[in-house]
C-alpha cells in the first residue's frame, strides 16, 4: 500500500491501497503540528494503512484517516 | 540458423514458485515450449539449447544478468529467442533483460510478450513480438514468433505488423508528406472517430491487479519501503538523488528509532529540511515499532527498502516494483508499506 500526498498521480499510475499524507517531503509526519500530535498523526497513518491492507479492492482505492486527520489535541 | 531460448524455471520443467530461486542453467536442445516452436521453425533452424533462470533469482540477483549472458555467449548462437513470458512480470523482466543484454553483446534476439508485461520497455533495442495474455494461448503467441524469426534469418526487421510492440529505435527517413499534412490526416481521422491512432504513442503505466487483502496483520511480516531517498548520515552507497538506477536496502534489526543526524534524504525533488529532522517523516519507524510491540503488526521485516523516486523513468521504476517485490517474497514477507513524496 501506498502513503502519499500526490493521491491524483497514486490512482493514474493503479496504485490499488491509497492513504492520503499532509505534504510532499513529509509523507508520515506533519511539521507543522507539535511533536505529540505529529507522533499521533503517524501513527494513525500506519493503523489507517493496516486497514488498507486487510482491505479488498478491485482496484485504486482511497482510504482517508476520516474526521481524526491531524486534529488538534 | 542456430537458436538458443530462454525461459524460465517452470516452462524449464525444473518447477514452480517453490524453485524460483534457481540459478541460471542450460539444457541441451529445446525444452518445454521450445519444442513446439522448433517444430514450427523450417528445418533451416534448429533450437540447439535451451538457457533458464528462476524468476525470483532472474529478477533479484544482480549477478543475473551478466551470469545469463555468460550462458548464451558460451553457446555462440545466431539467435537468442526469450519467452513467450506472456503477463509475468518476473519472467518478462528477464525476458527482456537479457534479449537486450544479447543485442548489445552484437547477438540478434527477439523477445516475445504481452503489451502489459513490465518488461516491456527494457528490451531495447531487441525487438519484442506480441504474446497472449497467458499461458493458455501458446500457440498462437509461439507461430506469431516464429514467423518473426523467419523474418530476422531473411535479414527483414521487424514492424508493427509483425506484432512487434513496444519502443522500436528511432530513424530519420524522409516522410513522403509534410507533417502539416500528416497532422491534418491525424486529425480528420480523430474526427471520423477514430481515437487510437498516433505517430507518437504515450507511454503506457499498463495495469495493476490488486494483491489480496491481509487476512491476520497480526501475524503477518510486513516491509516499511521509500521512494523518498532515506538513507544513512553520508550517503555511503552514493545512491543517486534524481534518475536513479537502483535502489538499496539498510538493516532496521534492533532499531527503534531514526535518530535525527544518523539517516538524511538525498531526494532531489524536494526540500529535505523536514525528513532530516525527523527521519520518520518519510519512514515511519516509530510507529511501526510502537504496533509491533502492541502485536498489531506480526513482524516488521529487518531491513527497508530505498530509492529515489525523481525523474526516474517509468521503465526503471517498473523494474524496481518487480525486483523489490521478488525480494520481499523470498523474504517471507506478505505486506508492504510505501512512503511516497
Amino acid at each position: 500500500m501506498l502513503l502519499c500526498n500526490l493521491v491524483s498521480i497514486a490512482i493514474r499510475v493503479g496504485a490499488p491501497r491509497i492513504v492520503p499524507t499532509h505534504g510532499i517531503p513529509f509523507p508520515t509526519g506533519d511539521p507543522e503540528l507539535g511533536p505529540e500530535e505529529e507522533r499521533r498523526l503517524r501513527r494513525q497513518l500506519v493503523e489507517r494503512a493496516l486497514d488498507a491492507l486487510g482491505t479488498s479492492v478491485d482496484g485504486p482505492t482511497v482510504f482517508e484517516l476520516g474526521a481524526v486527520t491531524g486534529a488538534p489535541a | 540458423m542456430r537458436i538458443v531460448h530462454y525461459v524460465n524455471q517452470f516452462f524449464a520443467g525444473v518447477g514452480g514458485e517453490e524453485a524460483a530461486g534457481t540459478a541460471p542453467d542450460t539444457r541441451q536442445g529445446a525444452v518445454g515450449p521450445g519444442r513446439a516452436l522448433d517444430a514450427m521453425l523450417g528445418s533451416d533452424h534448429e533450437i540447439v539449447a535451451t538457457v533458464f533462470c528462476g524468476d525470483d533469482y532472474a529478477a533479484s540477483d544482480a549477478s543475473a544478468g551478466e551470469e545469463l549472458l555468460a550462458l548464451v555467449r558460451g553457446l555462440s548462437p545466431d539467435l537468442l529467442v526469450a519467452g513467450p513470458a506472456f503477463t509475468s512480470g518476473r519472467y518478462g523482466l528477464a525476458c527482456a533483460r537479457l534479449a537486450a543484454a544479447a543485442a548489445r553483446a552484437g547477438i540478434p534476439s527477439v523477445a516475445s510478450m504481452h503489451p502489459e508485461n513490465p518488461g516491456l520497455d527494457e528490451a531495447e533495442p531487441a525487438p519484442v513480438i506480441e504474446s497472449g495474455k497467458i499461458g493458455r494461448e501458446m500457440r498462437p503467441s509461439l507461430e506469431r514468433l516464429a514467423q518473426a524469426i523467419e523474418k530476422l534469418a531473411g535479414g527483414e526487421e521487424l514492424r508493427e505488423h509483425d506484432g512487434r510492440i513496444g519502443r522500436a529505435p528511432r530513424r530519420n527517413r524522409m516522410a513522403e508528406r509534410t507533417a502539416a499534412e500528416r497532422a491534418v490526416g491525424l486529425l480528420l481521422t480523430r474526427l471520423a472517430g477514430d481515437q487510437e491512432s498516433t505517430e507518437v504513442p504515450l507511454p503506457s503505466f499498463g495495469s495493476v491487479t490488486p494483491s489480496a487483502p491481509l487476512a491476520d496483520p497480526e501475524n503477518a511480516r510486513i516491509a516499511l519501503l521509500t521512494e523518498g531517498a532515506l538513507v544513512p548520515m553520508g550517503n555511503p552507497d552514493r545512491l543517486e538523488s534524481a534518475r536513479a538506477t537502483r535502489w538499496l536496502r539498510y538493516e532496521l534489526e534492533g532499531l527503534d528509532r531514526l535518530e535525527e543526524g544518523t539517516y538524511q534524504s538525498v531526494h532531489g525533488g524536494f526540500s529535505t529540511v523536514a525528513a532530516n529532522a525527523d527521519p520518520h517523516r518519510l519512514l515511519p519507524l516509530d510507529a511501526a515499532r510502537e504496533l509491533e510491540r502492541e502485536g498489531r503488526i506480526g513482524q516488521l521485516h529487518h531491513e527497508y527498502l530505498t530509492t529515489a523516486g525523481n525523474g526516474t523513468q517509468v521503465a526503471t521504476a517498473r523494474g524496481f516494483g518487480v525486483e523489490w517485490a521478488a525480494e520481499l517474497r523470498q523474504a517471507g514477507v506478505q505486506a508492504a508499506i510505501l512512503t511516497a513524496t
